[in-house]
């Protein structure tokens, strides 16, 4: 138990950027954002923007939780955002076309995802591609396919428990926030109650000296792009859920970047090795709240990127190892001058 | 402080004074002293971890040190970074090399001083250079060929050339000779003689104690990151040296040779026919058997290496056959190597040995986790760190210290404990005492005895001649990426061996 405390302990140290920018713009919020606090109860489920964030921060952080692993592993997935493309088209052309049930369009829908991020995590640990090159093919082809799956065009289904996904609710949240859960803990107990955690780092780390301690490599690789593909999947199935359809263009658009930028804020480093889940989730719900805020501030989406850019770079920066040091520096030389 | 006359007649060039240096728990340098002077070359000694690396660092700018000063020619400097050091006139070549792969070596040396005409560089010129400064070393390459091609000795001499291409007052030289083999350190040493006549003063790292007796000048030796003493080579017996760097009185002759005829068991547990692979391994015969140890000797880039990798599936066979108990088997993938309890502890313990920002425990417990027989918990996993740091002694503040902030020798430790956690019947060491001290190499001499006893077969490679004929029952020549010789027993000399080696080559 004790030993339990001390690893939760330790996850919220390393996370204490991410949690410290999240507070202040909770904080803000609290005193510039009428109203943003607001919650009703009806028909046993909660109303308001924190339950709006949590719901579509979600489907961000579910896609991040898998983006984590690979990038992990010194990878990157670009082709998540396309993946959600084609599992909503397949999802709701089985549905709408084909008259299938719900739970067959579901899980054809999370299968070709997943196979598509086996071909991807193929091409890296097989054919050695560069992984931003190999998943770049997916992210360009990947909404062609998707609309070839939907014939080009917007797919619309009647399937009320297609539609509970993304707008139903679950002890009294949105469905997408139980589905994060049981992801991130799946993802968890997979990583850190089993070696597969200790291989990704250390495959990350240094891969020619993970495979002469008989590290499975290349099954590593795979495991890991085909984990972002299911998690693309599942985001998608949500996002097909939400607007009971499925639009090949703009399904997931830019996600790929949201999860990125979530798994980076929550200090998980691009060049691969340690990785954090916790950061990656919180990263996601600061990235959706800073969104919401803007919007809720009558910041036009078109000038949005900018202010979310200089929270992005305040945050890396907070976690810079040399901006800290200056900082330290700068207090102790003050400290000193008197 | 020894102060001697000799201090007065040759002024300090490059002086550091009380200098600290922390990293989180561990005090790396507490208050050294040191002082480099005009045309000498001064020998810096001391165990791993004494802090002889970071004191270089220190002085080179890599690191900042957290107080004391730094003095060129009596004037205080402060580097920021290694390129800074450059402009002021000190010159480094660290341990390991640090150049550009991909580039060509006259690019390498050359980098970021290209001759330039109209800001377009002058390639011309760059190649020029770089074959002046080569030549400098006795060294005639195309220098338009990529660093990556070269083997680890020329691209050690390239980052030297590199080195004296700027205009250098102080060169510090990190385990230059290393990977060198004995007439490129003979090169190397003449080279360091000319420029110590010139005025240069050199700083200079090494373990071998041979060389720091055959050309240094003064000697200072470090322990636990403090300054121990300094002497010229002259007033410093090989004992005293150690003894001072130890801290112990250490007695040399005390590990005897173990040349104990034994009985080998009829099948050997490793047996390599014909082995070949394109570029690595032309024709390597060999067999290893039970509580036996197997020295593979030769000249650098004969070919040792490359035939650990083989046995071990790290490079694919490409001809003859491998048989493990007297049964054909094929190694696809270090794992599968594994499986048959086959260990190698690599001779890249950076590049190919060591997960950096894991910790020392995970590094420990990756190959074992990775044969994933054991389901270890996590009070294990604890219990099996814990276990390894004591019975090889490694020194760390803690299990959970990533293994990037230990000495080198210390991760060579933490390399051989993962091996000896997974319990292998063979153990292939590739070079297991390179960069290591003195008191470090008698103990995992020691070991590689302890463990053969036990029964376990070993394959041990090593530059270093003397340490082969010690610790093994026989011996493997290579020469030109053949087994061209296997001496046992009593034919096992320092001469046989060199007799093979050199044998009408």
């Amino acid at each position: 138990m004790k030993h339990l405390a001390g690893s939760i302990l330790s996850t919220l140290a390393s996370v204490r950027w991410a949690l410290l920018a999240f507070a202040l713009l909770l904080i803000f919020n609290m005193v510039f954002t009428p109203g943003f606090f607001d919650l009703q109860v009806r028909d046993g489920r909660l109303y308001g923007t924190p339950v709006d964030i949590l719901n579509h921060g979600s489907k961000v952080a579910i896609v991040a939780v898998g983006m984590t692993l690979v990038i992990a592993t010194a990878g990157v997935d670009l082709s998540v955002g396309a993946l959600v493309a084609i599992a909503g088209a397949v999802a709701a052309t089985l549905l709408a076309d084909r008259g299938a049930p719900w739970y067959v369009a579901i899980a054809s829908a999370l299968i070709v995802a997943t196979l598509f991020g086996l071909w991807n995590g193929a091409l890296i640990a097989f054919l050695r591609l560069q992984p931003i090159v190999a998943t770049l093919i997916l992210m360009v082809a990947g909404r062609g396919v998707a609309q070839l799956i939907t014939g080009g065009s917007i797919t619309t289904y009647e399937d009320p428990r297609m539609t509970w996904f993304g707008n139903g609710s679950l002890f009294g949240l949105p469905v997408p926030v139980t589905l994060l859960a049981l992801v991130a803990l799946a993802c968890a107990v997979a990583t850190r109650r089993t070696p597969l955690g200790l291989f990704i780092e250390s495959v990350g780390d240094n891969q020619p000296a993970s495979r002469l301690a008989g590290v499975p490599d290349r099954a590593v690789r795979l495991c890991v792009y085909a984990f972002s593909g299911l998690c693309a999947g599942m985001a998608g199935i949500i996002e097909c859920s939400y607007i009971k359809a499925a639009d090949a263009n703009n399904a997931g658009q830019l996600l790929e970047l949201d999860a990125i930028l979530a798994v980076v804020i929550g200090g998980t480093s691009l060049m691969g090795g340690r990785f954090l889940l916790v950061g990656s989730i919180v990263g996601a719900l600061l990235m959706q709240t800073l969104t919401k805020t803007l919007y809720m501030q009558d910041v036009s989406s078109d000038i949005a990127p900018a202010p979310k850019a200089a929270v992005v770079i305040l945050v890396c920066l907070l976690q810079s190892p040399v901006v800290r040091e200056r900082l330290v520096r700068m207090r102790q030389s003050r400290r000193e001058a008197p | 402080m020894h102060a001697e006359p000799a201090e007065l007649t040759s002024p300090a060039l490059l002086e550091a004074r009380d200098l600290s240096k922390r990293f989180g728990p561990v005090h790396a340098l507490s208050g050294v002293n040191f002082t480099l002077r005009h045309a000498e070359i001064h020998a810096l000694m001391g165990e791993n971890g004494a802090g002889k690396s970071t004191l270089i660092k220190c002085l080179t700018g890599v690191h900042r040190p957290d107080s004391g000063s730094t003095l060129l020619r009596g004037r205080a400097i402060a580097p920021a970074s290694p390129r800074d050091a450059e402009r002021e006139g000190i010159a480094t070549v660290f341990q390991e090399v640090n150049l550009i792969p991909h580039l060509s070596i006259a690019e390498n040396i050359c980098l970021g001083r290209e001759p330039t005409h109209l800001r377009r560089i002058r390639w011309r010129a760059v190649r020029q250079r770089a074959r002046a400064a080569l030549q400098r070393l006795g060294l005639s390459i195309d220098v338009r060929r990529e660093l990556d091609s070269c083997s680890i000795a020329v691209q050690q001499l390239v980052a030297i050339a590199r080195a004296l291409d700027i205009d250098a007052r102080v060169l510090i030289l990190d385990e230059p000779t290393s990977s060198l083999d004995r007439s490129e350190v003979v090169n190397l040493f003449t080279i360091m003689r000319r420029l110590r006549d010139q005025g240069l003063g050199i700083l200079f790292v090494t373990h071998f104690l041979d060389q720091v007796y055959a050309i240094a000048d003064r000697i200072t030796v470090l322990r636990d990151g403090r300054f121990v003493a300094e002497h010229s080579v002259a007033d410093l017996p090989r004992q005293k040296l150690v003894g001072l760097m130890v801290g112990r009185e250490l007695d040399l002759a005390a590990a005897a040779p173990a040349h104990a005829a034994i009985q080998p068991s009829s099948t050997p547990l490793l047996e390599a026919r014909a082995i070949a692979r394109h570029g690595c391994v032309e024709h390597a015969d060999l067999s290893i058997h039970a509580g036996q140890t197997l020295g593979l000797a030769g000249l650098l880039g004969s070919g040792r290496t490359e035939t650990a990798r083989l046995l071990f599936g790290a490079d694919r066979l490409e001809r003859g056959q491998l048989l493990v108990d007297g049964q054909p088997v094929r190694f696809r993938a270090p794992r599968h190597a594994i499986r048959r309890r086959i260990a190698l502890t690599p001779e890249n313990r950076k590049d190919h040995g060591i997960i950096p920002s894991l910790s020392v425990r995970e590094n420990i417990e990756l190959a074992l986790r990775a044969r994933g027989r054991a389901r270890l918990s996590p009070a294990a996993s604890r219990l099996l760190a814990d276990h390894y740091i004591r019975i090889l002694s490694i020194r760390t503040p803690s299990a959970d210290t990533p293994v990037s902030s230990l000495s080198g020798g210390n991760q060579q430790k933490v390399l051989v404990a993962r091996w000896l956690a997974t319990q292998p019947r063979l153990l292939i060491l590739d070079e297991p005492t390179r960069g290591v001290d003195v008191a470090a190499k008698a103990e995992i001499i020691r070991e590689i005895e302890h463990l053969r006893r036990q029964g376990m077969a070993i394959l041990f490679i090593s530059s270093e001649l003397e340490e082969v004929v010690r610790v093994s029952q026989r011996v493997v020549v290579l020469r030109d990426r053949r087994t061209v010789a296997q001496l046992s027993g009593a034919q096992i000399t320092e001469q046989a061996v060199l007799g093979a080696i050199a044998d009408s080559a």
